[in-house]
């Protein structure tokens, strides 16, 4: 095999060693990664998805600081068990304003992908502070202190202005309004016709009966409630011999 | 530090930029736009603060008062080789060492036994990350940079380039890993495995990363040998890679300059890929292709003998470098990812078998005609057990990548054992070795303090881990086909957490085989610090004397 003898070129020249090396590694992830930002069908065409409220992303952030990817997946496979314990396999529209994604790797507990209204505010607000005072075997940490601690709501514009950098679709208006409808959301008698009018189906109540605050519970709540709700699934499976 | 008679007189530019530091960090705290930025600055500072006191303390100010420590820490060996740093980095990697296996060992008490969960900085959600990164980047990360930085100059036969560069590297990586663990407790997490640092901590690796590049690239290039060692290829190939991954992946736009938050440029499917682009090739590059440049030299060096094949050292790295990037969609099959997409991951994780296997093979086959050594050798045991792991978890992987496979064991207990085979069997286990083996040359010693006790703690790991990933593998297929079991009726058997009840058992044995592992690691460390401070422990050697011949009657 004389073209292994040539190698040796490459081994006297640290340089081209380096650029070759780097050049092989940029291939597999090119032809992987850059397409799913062109072929059109990566993402599917459905009705209701909407980029979360800022109770909601507040929520969201909280998840995502607590670590609960680690131990929930938010991505139902198309097997017959898993749609039948989670619901309608998970669509890559449902997570288009995610970033960063929630998909998880592990499943230490059950899916959460469409968690959203199985269960009833006070079941969350119960299972958060203790999770073994609802589900006996259970051997999640307790969050009791979310309950408690306010949420943090200065400069949470902010948050939606960054997240408009990255590409979802906030308005000049929701970004102006981020913190009164962020309060609006879990205060049954603010004026909450505003939010209701720049995110369809906001679901608005207080979701921590704990507090009469607004704390960090109303939020990662108000997140849990809307997860898998946004889609109209009946639509989409008439139309998905389409895709 | 400049040196004199090889002795370090000051630390000038050294305090001046962690007294700078400081003082950045304390505006950054307290003119922080959220309370959580303002706890990570305020903690970075009092860090910063702490090594400009130990800077000032230790130098010497020409009365020789820290003189017998300077000549301790900072000499070079007597080839003229940088070995300072590296003698740093080998202590670093086993103190880090240590608390990875005990935040792991905490973490898998928490699964079994809830109780152990301290909300809110202590809860699993929170350590976890700590036990990963710890491992992972502390532990790994230490024994990449103090390994690179000594096989590069003995097998370059020259200095590191770059003087007081290789300090920086050291010392920027160990600021990252604190700035990274007091993150992940106070909650500051962008939430992509392995790559959970937030965007400033980021920035920070990247200049740190970019400079080690410096420092081994500059190495290689005033190399007075005309080839490079294959181990280099290695390391290069990891440092490189790392270093796009990195980058890549955690491209963000910060909620704020002086605010933790960030939110990932990319998103939903497109972010799922490019993070297990990232996710597999840290397994890829930083714990094999880095570790594999680790096997090449110091397992000839213990087995004196030559590498088996030259030839296929050039196929498999070649081979390994180019596949392992294509990997990645296997842990997203049967997601929302495009189905091209998983089924291109599969292939090419299929294949990337065989150049796994070619390593190994490469590093078995080194020791034929020194297998004698096994008996009597326990670093040679060391090496060999982490290749036979190493290849076990190369042939576990690709087979977990095949669909129909990975459709019962993903989301599973079972890619938990998967993992922990390669990292405690091969990425532990050829670290320990390379560490027994510099060691004494470092410190200038006879021999280790102790060569029984390397048994001991060859023995304590092996049992660990074979507890730990059998009883993971029960686990994960108990999990798997209690999720899809259906009764004579058609309905679901089984609800959620049934199948958590039921792997009890299974926590609390991993729980026991985690804690032999970090039995292990104590009883390495005992060896290492006496052997540090020059003791020699009076004892047999291993497999006794050769049986002398008797004449026949």
């Amino acid at each position: 095999m004389s073209f292994l003898s040539k190698h040796a070129f490459i081994e006297r020249n640290a340089t081209l060693l380096l650029i070759l090396s780097l050049i092989t590694v940029l291939i597999g992830g090119i032809v992987e990664i850059v397409p799913l930002f062109y072929v059109k069908n990566t993402i599917e065409k459905v009705e209701g998805i909407r980029p979360y409220t800022p109770l909601e992303l507040a929520g969201r952030n909280i998840y995502i600081r607590e670590g609960c990817y680690l131990c929930h997946s938010q991505m139902i496979r198309p097997f017959r068990d898993e749609v039948e314990r989670y619901g309608h396999y998970s669509l890559a529209a449902e997570s288009m304003y995610d970033h960063p994604f929630q998909w998880g790797s592990k499943r230490t507990g059950p899916d959460l992908a469409r968690v959203g209204g199985r269960y009833s505010d006070e079941w969350h607000v119960q299972h958060l502070i203790k999770p073994q005072n609802v589900v006996p075997e259970s051997i999640m940490p307790s969050y009791g202190f979310l309950a408690s601690t306010p949420i943090n709501t200065k400069g949470f514009e902010d948050h939606l202005k960054a997240n408009r950098a990255v590409g979802v679709p906030y308005s000049d208006e929701m970004i102006e309004n981020a913190v009164t409808d962020l309060r609006a959301q879990a205060d049954p008698d603010a004026d909450t016709s505003g939010l209701e009018e720049r995110y369809q189906n906001v679901t608005i109540r207080k979701f921590n009966s704990e507090s009469s605050e607004l704390t960090e519970m109303d939020a990662l709540v108000a997140y849990l409630q809307m997860l898998g709700t946004l889609v109209d699934l009946e639509a989409y499976k008439q139309n998905e011999s389409l895709r | 530090m400049h040196l004199k008679n090889g002795v370090i007189m000051s630390f000038g530019a050294a305090t001046i930029m962690l007294a700078s530091g400081a003082f950045l960090a304390f505006f950054a705290a307290a003119l922080a736009s959220e309370p959580l930025f303002s706890a990570h600055m305020g903690i970075l500072c009092l860090v910063l603060l702490t090594g400009t006191i130990l800077t000032i303390r230790y130098t010497d100010y020409g009365d020789k008062r820290h003189a017998g420590l300077h000549k301790a820490l900072f000499k070079d060996t007597k080839d003229g080789y940088m070995d300072d740093v590296v003698r740093f980095g080998t202590i670093a990697t086993l103190f880090w060492g240590i608390v990875g296996f005990l935040v792991g060992v905490i973490i898998a008490a928490q699964l079994a036994w809830p109780f152990f969960n301290i909300e809110p900085y202590l809860n699993f959600g929170r350590l976890r990350p700590v036990h990963t990164s710890a491992v992972i980047f502390a532990f790994g990360g230490n024994a990449l940079l103090c390994t690179s930085f000594y096989v590069v100059q003995r097998t370059c036969r020259t200095r590191l380039w770059g003087g007081n560069l290789a300090w920086f590297v050291f010392w920027g990586y160990q600021l990252f890993i604190v700035m990274a663990a007091t993150g992940y407790l106070l909650g500051v997490t962008q939430s992509k495995e392995y790559a959970e640092p937030e965007w400033y901590v980021d920035l920070w690796l990247t200049i740190v990363w970019v400079a080690y590049l410096a420092v081994f690239m500059g190495t290689l290039m005033k190399r007075k040998e005309p080839h490079i060692y294959v181990a280099n290829w290695f390391y290069l190939a990891f440092i490189v890679t790392v270093a796009l991954l990195h980058v890549v992946n955690n491209l963000s736009v910060p909620v704020s300059l002086l605010g933790t938050k960030s939110y990932s440029l990319f998103a939903g499917v497109q972010d799922a890929l490019t993070q297990w682009w990232y996710g597999h090739n840290a397994v890829g590059f930083f714990l094999t292709a880095g570790f594999l440049g680790m096997m090449y030299y110091f397992v000839p060096k213990q087995a004196n003998r030559p590498v088996f094949s030259y030839r296929l050292s050039i196929i498999h790295f070649w081979a390994l470098i180019f596949l392992y990037i294509w990997a990645g969609p296997h842990h997203l099959h049967y997601t929302a990812l495009p189905d091209w997409a998983q089924n291109l991951g599969m292939v090419f994780s299929i294949i990337l078998w065989m150049p796994s296997w070619g390593g190994m093979i490469n590093g078995l086959m080194t020791l034929s005609g020194a297998w004698d050594k096994l008996r009597t050798d326990p670093i040679i045991r060391m090496f060999v057990l982490a290749l036979a792991f190493y290849g076990m978890s190369t042939f576990e992987g690709p087979m977990m990548s095949i669909k129909s496979v990975n459709s019962l064991s993903h989301y599973t207990d079972w890619t938990i054992g998967h993992v922990h085979s390669g990292a405690l069997g091969w990425v532990g286990m050829i670290t320990f070795g390379a560490i027994y083996y510099m060691v004494p040359k470092l410190w200038n010693r006879e021999r280790l303090y102790s060569i029984r006790l390397i048994n001991w703690h060859v023995w304590l790991a092996t049992l660990g881990i074979v507890i730990y990933a059998a009883v993971l593998w029960v686990a994960g297929i108990t999990q798997g086909l209690m999720w899809r079991e259906y009764d004579d009726q058609g309905f679901l058997v089984n609800s959620f957490i049934d199948s958590v009840s039921a792997i009890h058992p299974e926590y609390v044995m991993r729980t026991f085989g985690g804690l032999l592992y970090l039995l292990g690691s104590f009883v390495m460390a005992y060896n290492i610090i006496q052997t540090i401070r020059g003791k020699l422990r009076k004892e047999d050697p291993i497999g006794g004397t050769a049986p002398s011949m008797v004449p026949a009657e």
